[in-house]
This record gives C-alpha cells, structure tokens and sequence, in this order.
C-alpha cells in the first residue's frame, strides 16, 4: 500500500508498505478513503515530540470502509463505512468506564501520561496512523462508528478529531450564559470551539490570531469578534481594556505547543526543542482571563517542561481545565447539531490533497500558505 | 465626595456590574444559529466530567493480550506491557540503544524525555544515511514540500499583511538544511584528505 513516511524533522515521503495486518482479535483493518492533517501532526513534523521514529505514518484524523476484521469483532463488518476517532481505547480500564476514552491505561506501553492516538510517535504508543491507504484500528468494537448514511464524509472526518475537541474546549471552560469567551487560535479547533461557545450560551465570543485570513473566517464562520495580536504591542493589555479591565471569564488556548507571538518561545520551543512546546498562548491566556476565571486548554503539548506563567494562574485563583478530548463521546449531540444546522464542519475546509503529494501538503499547512485552514488527504484515485 | 469624582471620571471604574452592554439572548439566538442549546450543563456530552457506567461497546473486562513480536519497550511507570499497543518502527541501531536506554527512566524524569530527543536526531541520520545505499535516497528538496512554494503563493501568503511567525520561518532552512550543507562540506574535506593521502604514496 502506499503511506506517508516520516523521515526525520520537516521531511516526509510516500512509501510503499505492507498492508497492515490484525495482530489482536478485535483489530480491523481499514481502507482509508479521506483523511486529514492536524495541526498538531506539526508537532510531529517538526519533529518536537519525543520518540517520533523514522518509517512512521502520521494521520489521526480519518476515515474509510472495513476490509478486514479480527475474530471477536461484532459491531462492524467487511465493507461498512466508519469515522474512526483519534483515540485509541480499550473501553474496560478504570479511566475508560467513567468516559476519560483519551486517558485510557490498556493501549499505550510506552507512556501512562498519555493514553493511545493514531499515528502519534510512540510516547502515544506507536500506532501507524491514517495518512495511507489502510490502517489498523484496535478495539474495532469500541472506537469507530458507522458513518450515519445522512452525513457527509468531510463532515464525518473532521467528526474524528478537530470539531468534537474544539466542542469539548468550549465545555471545559464551564460557559454559563453571557460569559465572555476568548479563543487563542483561529485553526481548525480554535473556529470550533468559538462555534461552540455560542452553542453554550456564551454572550460574547472573541478569537485572536495573527493571520487575517483566519481572523476573516472566524468572523464569518464562528461570528466572533476578532484581534489580530501581531497589531498591537501587546495583546493582554488591549484584552483588557476590551473586557472593563477585568479579563475574560473563560478563555480557551487552541494553540498548542507551536504558538507564534515570542521569538524566544519560539526559538527554544519549537526549533531547539528543548521545551514542550511554546506556551505563549497559554500564558496569554492565563494573563488575559480574570481573577477567578477559566482557562481550558485544547492545544496538544509536548510531554517535556514548558516554561508556564503558573504563580499568576495561582495568584488569580484560576480554574485550570484540560485533556485530550475523549472524542466518541461528543458524537451523538454533535451528531444533532449538524442535522439542525447548527454545525456544518466542513465549511473549513480549504485544501484536498491527494496522498502522493503530501509532503507539499504538510509545507504549504506548516507555513501558512495559500490561506490554508484545513487540509483533507483524499485517496489518490480521487 | 473627591473620591466619588475620581470614579466617575474613570473610563471604566471597577464596580460590582460589569458595564460592557451585551446583545439580548433575544438578538443573539437570532443572529447565531444554535445559540444557547446547550445552555444546560447536562446536555453537554462531556459534564460531567466522569461518567462512571458510561457504554463503551467493550464486551471485556480486561482485552486479550496482543502478542509480542519483540520485547516491548514500556514506561516503568506501568505495571506490565498493555494489553494492546502499536508495532509500528521496533527500535533498532544507535538509536534503538538510546531509546531503551532512556525508558529505564520514568516519565517524570527529564533524561527519559531528552534521551528520546536526542534519539530521534540520531535516528533521522541513520536512516538519511542508510538511504544512500539504496534505489531511494532522501532528497531533501522533495521531502520538505519546498517545490509547493511557488504553486501555494509563498511570498503573497507571507508578506502583505502583519504575521507574527515571519519573524522565524527564516531559521527552518537553517535547522534542515544546515546539517545536509555541514555533512557535505565533511564529506568534501575526507575525499580530499584522502586524495591527498594518496598522492603523496605516489
């Protein structure tokens, strides 16, 4: 088959691989018919997370029809059309039992901080991911669902990852009606969790990025409010004075581990490696929000330190809230709320790509080129 | 009464109420599709935030083993190997030395972590180097993705309007490309010193 290959820090290539086989009795395979790349599968490329090999594929974000299942599956068959979500779970451990699907303790070896995600280096427990032609997906009875017959397939994809985290970022922050909402980050997760703010009765809902194009798409898509923080000296301040110098009550870091915006961040951050990630946005966040407030946090980090504003956080009494998102559990309201037309996911998208060319894809989302938001991996034949 | 002035005066006095007029839930729910239906915590899938009896699908107490095809690194913060896990790249070279290596540290130690780092620089070289020995050698040029900059607009998408992340891209070249240059420019001065070696025999 063939598959994206990682090759080392910004270099990817598509490869020629073994089809995946079952190697445990509620293993499917699955055919890959669309996928995507997440913004954090830059954090991968850019080789920022621990124990990123060499030969591995990265998607976690994807979905397709069954082509084989192992011997104790029986929800799925040959053929059936399924949304896979990112998380890989076993559905019996004491974290799975009480829905904490993304914390789970009986899928990854190599890390009890972290439980399993496709295609996500081995700290997530070295499972080859999506961005190919077939995949292998554990617990096969637990994690995919049929894709329901009314739905769209660039609706189901973005339903594996980016909107339900997005919609579960908006439920961290405990919205209660006509709360200001802050969103750091206009990616993908950023434009769903503003969406979702409203959703949960949030009075005003403000999205700050530095790329305008996004800006522009948070404004029509997710009616915020937005700021360009590369305009103003600083940021905090002007979020400040546009909240009665109070802060926000509820401000949501979509960023993650890559976050523009401090060049030493940055620098030590994302291209020397030797933080987590580059935690200006939440540091913005905790700054921004007010005394007593709430910051929930959706963008992915590294497991390594981060150099973290913590003594404000506590000084200001925050309510800190986070995980991965436990994504199967968002399904069946998101599922209403794209029938009602509330939600229409792939509005977002900018770029199909076939899987061939998915180095270019990776560059041109790494770098911010041609206005792209969300890019789709589409099978080669199509 | 001085004091009641200065408050006045303030252009936003820090009172009880907040002074910021905000749209009526009225004009709101008319202006944005869906606004406040999931107003109610309890129709938010994810509140609370443990759902102990929650249906997984799992009809296991505890999953069947996935064979080992090698020994299995795990953090020695988990009792045994889980159940299930992935197979994708077994370690294997210099790099494989250092990655198990490093889980003899526990997650809360930075050597386990830095290790890895260091291990994944490692590994990237052996492959890079292995790779000349084969009918597809890395090419830096086509694995960057560097050739979408001119179909993809990368001076319109970079300048022209305020990016924040301008300010650094300029280091990428550096960080990938700067090994390949130092390794050739190696590669250069051992061919000459050898050439040397040899015509001086001569």
């Amino acid at each position: 088959m063939r598959a994206m290959v990682y090759r080392g820090p910004y270099k990817i290539r598509v490869e020629e691989k073994d089809i995946p086989r079952i190697e445990h009795p509620n293993d499917a395979i699955v055919r890959v018919t669309t996928g995507a790349i997440c913004g954090s599968d830059l954090h991968l490329y850019h080789g920022m997370m621990p124990d990123t090999r060499v030969g591995m594929t990265f998607g976690h974000e994807f979905v397709g029809v069954v082509h084989e299942v192992g011997l104790s599956v029986q929800n799925l068959a040959v053929g059936d059309r399924v949304m896979v979500p990112f998380n890989v779970y076993c559905g019996s451990c004491w974290f799975c039992s009480r829905g904490l699907f993304s914390n789970c303790h009986n899928v990854n070896p190599n890390a009890t901080a972290v439980g399993g995600i496709y295609g996500y280096s081995h700290t997530c427990g070295g499972y080859d991911g999506g961005q190919a032609e077939f995949v292998r997906v554990p617990f096969a009875d637990v994690g995919p669902s049929k894709i329901p017959d009314w739905m769209d397939e660039e609706d189901a994809v973005l339903l594996t990852d980016a909107l339900p985290t997005g919609y579960f970022g908006a439920q961290l922050g405990d919205i209660v009606e006509g709360d200001t909402v802050v969103v750091f980050g206009a990616g993908p997760v950023g434009l769903f969790a503003a969406k979702s703010a409203w959703l949960m009765g949030a009075g005003r809902v403000i999205v700050i990025d530095h790329l305008e194009y996004r800006l522009e798409k948070a404004r029509s898509f997710a009616h915020a409010e937005t700021y360009n923080f590369a305009e103003y000296d600083d940021i905090v301040v002007h979020l400040k004075k546009a909240t009665d110098y109070l802060g926000a009550d509820v401000v949501i870091d979509a960023v993650g581990a890559e976050a523009d915006g401090n060049f030493l961040q940055q620098v030590t951050g994302t291209k020397m490696k030797l933080q987590g990630g580059s935690a200006v946005a939440l540091n913005w966040a905790i700054d921004s929000v007010r005394k007593g407030g709430t910051v929930s946090v959706v963008g992915a980090y590294g497991p390594i330190f981060s150099a973290v504003k913590f003594g404000d956080a506590v000084n200001k009494g925050l309510t800190l809230r986070m995980n991965q998102c436990p994504v199967k559990r968002q399904w069946p309201r998101l599922f209403e709320h794209i029938r009602n037309g509330y939600l229409k996911p792939s509005d977002i998208v900018t770029h199909r790509i076939p899987l061939e060319h998915i180095a270019e894809g990776y560059h041109m989302f790494s770098a911010k080129l041609d206005d792209c938001i969300k890019p789709l991996i589409v099978s080669s034949a199509s | 009464m001085k004091g009641k002035a200065i408050m006045t005066e303030a252009p936003t006095p820090y009172i009880a109420e907040k002074r910021t007029p905000m749209e009526s839930p009225e004009t709101l729910r008319a202006r944005i599709p869906g606004w406040g239906v999931d107003l109610d915590p309890a129709d938010r899938p994810s509140f609370p935030r443990e759902q102990p009896g929650i249906q997984t699908g799992a009809h296991w107490d505890f999953p069947e083993r996935q064979p080992e095809s090698w020994p299995r690194e795990k953090s020695i913060e988990h009792a045994f190997v889980t159940p299930v896990f992935g197979t994708s790249t077994p370690p294997a070279g210099v790099s494989g030395a250092i990655r198990k290596y490093a889980y003899k540290y526990s997650e809360g130690r930075a050597a386990h972590w830095l290790l890895l780092i260091a291990a994944d620089r490692v590994n990237a070289w052996e492959h890079h180097l292995r790779s000349f020995a084969t009918l597809s050698p890395d090419n830096p040029v086509t694995e960057t993705g560097v050739l979408s900059e001119p179909a993809r607009h990368g001076l319109r998408s970079r300048f022209g309007s305020k990016r924040a992340d301008v300010n650094h891209q300029w280091i990428d070249p550096i960080v990938v490309g700067g090994p390949w240059v130092l390794a050739g420019l190696g590669a250069v001065a051992a061919v000459r010193a050898v050439a040397r070696r040899v015509a001086g025999r001569t």
